[in-house]
């Protein structure tokens, strides 16, 4: 008799989810899904209010990387205000946003890789479920434990000086910010007292990418032999082919690294790109109009940043990703599992950067805000650590929002966590007798590297698991677990 | 003819000028009574009933009270600030106040005291009423779910010739402040701004301006309402 497994919830991600993998009479995995089983409705109630509320409000979505959505919707606001397609602030209300950007992406990076990615490596996948934690971390490596804690605190403390408060700030405001960096912020976050300083992020963000070099020659057959499956990747780049996770154009390459979406501007996304609903989640499946439904799909986030990008503007980080790029012979890498690889380059980089930024004067004085002619759309992309993220809004003639549509990281990965979980499914749970435990965190693992945002991705509330059931080919529930 | 007054409030003796109103001559001797529809050169209204304190033994309201000799007033009391804390708490519910999205967070007067009370959770039932925002003017928004009706905009936004530019309309639970029909145009930049800034919660809001002032630097970021008249300097964390 067939079966039907049901994993719920998914732990160890942002979000509710669950995966239900049916298995035929003969063991053999029939069919896998990972179900987004929540529901927010931001897009809709945002409608009606005034248009320089939206930064603040819809960063609600989330809150482990809000100033993402802060961001992307100030940055779609400033082409409504006048302020230039994303590229038209003074230097003051640019350079302040990136400053928060990047601080965001160092705690929310450093968030994943330390609390929720770090256990699975260190104890293994099928480890006990008890010592598979943060609190097991903190216990057998309570240096590495502490790193986590104090790099996502710099994070937030650069946040904190940029957006006013840690999380949920108001620092952009449509064509600009609404502060500059004090003296005092500024030697706090450059020269702080040990380790709360820029030089110790830098060296310990080094040394979190030799922990995971010295993890990947012990452990090839995780990192590089877990799954592989190919796929295009799409993520912004500046227009000289850097990596830039705050402004540039759109690119996506296809699985041999090919361009198949050639720097367009941002403003036209929904040229290239549309969203198809299914009727068993409430995440929507966007795919690339060019190619299709059924084979459009693509990846974001850290590895597709890497996949697409010609380089990185800071030394230490391009060094690592010339071994990244190198490794997968100069071709994308399609192993989910170089997730944490790239996502570590960018820890990196993103420190380094913050160090670039702390030493600029621009960021003490300058104007503020910048407007022009207004309209009454405006796009706003940015790249969010989980990827690129979407916003679009139209107001009318009264100020207030009369549309928004919002495509988030985790919503464009739809397509690959399915096709991960199927193919970690296929791989461990074939044939078997009995399911165990570790079979099932196999299955968590491969969602877990994306790093969802299952909240972001329906725009939904709440506690964050994952559940995991099994079904017969009747649809009769044999198994589920839940952690 | 001035004539000073000798009075007490929860036991201190006080001075203050006779007619001055219990609110007022308590600010004068340091000690902070909350308002909400009050508001400093705005003929009082006495209608949120916040300022509520016991004279002589009787509930009445501080800010249309006057003063008189050997008036005894009890102000600080767990029975009174029961009172003022239940008056917040049913203002909340009565209406739709969203603090993390609401631009007047951190300058909300309606906020401010549900912090000075330890509002914690909400007691009595959420109504939330369906209310719009009127966004037609082409200086101000009118958040109609934010509005606690408490006219301080109608008493002190005058036009040129005294008029009030805001106004009442409908009735009964349906009442709204707006803007006047009839001189909505005499709304200026100036006044604009003074309606907004006179507003005690987030019911007038500027148009296109939202969010300039950084958190941190808000009027009650630091120390709670009432601080500064009781020259008591409590820093926040």
């Amino acid at each position: 008799m067939g079966q039907k497994i049901t994993i719920e919830p998914v732990t160890r991600v942002e979000g509710h989810g669950k995966v239900t993998i049916h298995l035929d009479n003969d063991g053999n995995v029939e069919q896998t899904r990972l179900h987004i089983v929540e529901f927010r409705g931001f897009e809709r109630f945002v409608q009606g209010r005034p248009y320089w509320e939206a930064p603040v409000l819809v960063q609600r979505l989330c809150g482990i990387c809000p100033v993402s959505h802060h961001l992307a919707a100030a940055k779609a606001l400033d082409v409504i205000v006048g302020a230039g397609n994303g590229n038209g602030l003074t230097p003051t209300g640019e350079k302040m946003r990136r400053l928060m950007h990047y601080g965001q992406f160092f705690q929310s990076h450093t968030l994943h890789f330390f609390h929720l990615a770090s256990p699975d490596l260190l104890f293994g996948i099928d480890a006990d479920p008890a010592i598979r934690n943060i609190i097991g971390v903190a216990m057998e490596h309570k240096e590495l434990a502490v790193q986590g804690v104090m790099m996502r605190k710099y994070g937030q403390e650069v946040i904190r000086a940029t957006a006013g408060k840690k999380i949920h700030g108001t620092g952009a405001v449509p064509g600009g910010i609404n502060k500059h960096l004090t003296e005092a912020e500024k030697e706090y976050l450059l020269n702080g007292h040990d380790p709360m300083n820029i030089d110790k992020m830098i060296s310990w963000s080094e040394g979190a990418l030799e922990f995971f070099h010295d993890y990947h020659k012990n452990h090839k057959e995780i990192i590089d032999g877990f799954v592989e499956f190919p796929s295009s990747y799409l993520s912004l780049v500046r227009k000289d082919g850097a990596l830039d996770i705050y402004h540039g154009v759109l690119r996506a390459v296809d699985a041999n690294g090919k361009k198949i979406l050639h720097d367009v501007d941002y403003q036209d996304y929904n040229k290239y790109i549309d969203e198809e609903v299914r009727s068993w989640s409430y995440m929507k499946f966007p795919y690339l109009k060019q190619i299709g439904k059924n084979d459009g799909w693509y990846t974001v986030g850290p590895l597709a940043r890497l996949n697409t990008i010609d380089f990185i503007d800071t030394s230490l980080a391009q060094k690592e990703f010339e071994k990244f790029r190198a490794y997968s012979n100069g071709k994308p890498s399609h192993r989910p599992m170089h997730m944490h690889w790239a996502r570590l380059i960018e820890i990196l980089h993103a420190a380094e950067k913050m160090k670039e930024l702390l030493n600029d004067p621009d960021l003490l004085k300058g104007e503020l805000v910048k407007k022009g002619t207004k309209k009454f759309e405006g796009v706003g992309l940015i790249e969010a650590p989980r990827g690129t993220l979407f916003h679009h809004y139209k107001i009318d003639e009264n100020d207030q929002i009369v549309m928004a549509n919002l495509i988030v990281s985790t919503t464009n990965n739809n397509q690959p966590m399915n096709n991960a979980v199927n193919q970690v499914a296929t791989k461990f749970l074939t044939g078997q007798k009995e399911i165990t435990e570790g079979m099932l965190n196999a299955v968590e693992v491969s969602i877990r590297a994306y790093d969802p945002c299952l909240s972001c991705a329906t725009h939904a509330i709440g506690q964050m698991p994952l559940e995991i059931s099994l079904y017969d080919h009747k649809d009769q529930l044999i198994d589920k677990r839940r952690s | 003819m001035n004539k000073i007054v000798k009075f007490s409030i929860d036991g201190v003796e006080c001075l203050a000028t006779r007619g001055q109103f219990v609110v007022d001559a308590a600010k004068e001797n340091g000690i902070y009574i909350p308002t909400l529809c009050n508001y400093p050169g705005v003929k009082p209204k006495g209608g949120c009933r916040i300022c509520t304190v016991k004279i002589n033994g009787k509930l009445m309201t501080a800010c249309t009270s006057p003063v008189s000799e050997g008036m005894q007033i009890e102000n600080n009391a767990n029975e009174i600030n029961e009172i003022r804390k239940a008056i917040v708490e049913l203002l909340f519910v009565e209406g739709n106040h969203f603090c993390p999205a609401c631009e007047k967070s951190g300058n909300c007067e309606l906020q401010a005291l549900a912090y000075r009370f330890h509002v914690m959770a909400p007691r009595f039932p959420f109504s939330f009423p369906i209310r719009k925002v009127d966004a037609s003017h082409p200086k101000i928004i009118k958040e109609q779910n934010r509005c606690v009706l408490c006219k301080r905009c109608i008493r002190a936004i005058k036009d040129y010739k005294g008029r009030s530019i805001f106004a009442y309309s409908k009735r009964g639970n349906r009442v709204e402040v707006g803007v006047d029909s009839k001189l909505g145009k005499e709304l200026t930049d100036e006044l604009a701004q003074k309606a907004m800034d006179i507003c005690p919660v987030g019911s007038i809001l500027v148009k296109e301006k939202g969010f300039y002032q950084p958190i941190g630097t808000r009027k009650y970021d630091k120390n709670p309402i009432g601080s500064d008249i009781e020259n008591l300097v409590v820093s926040k964390p």
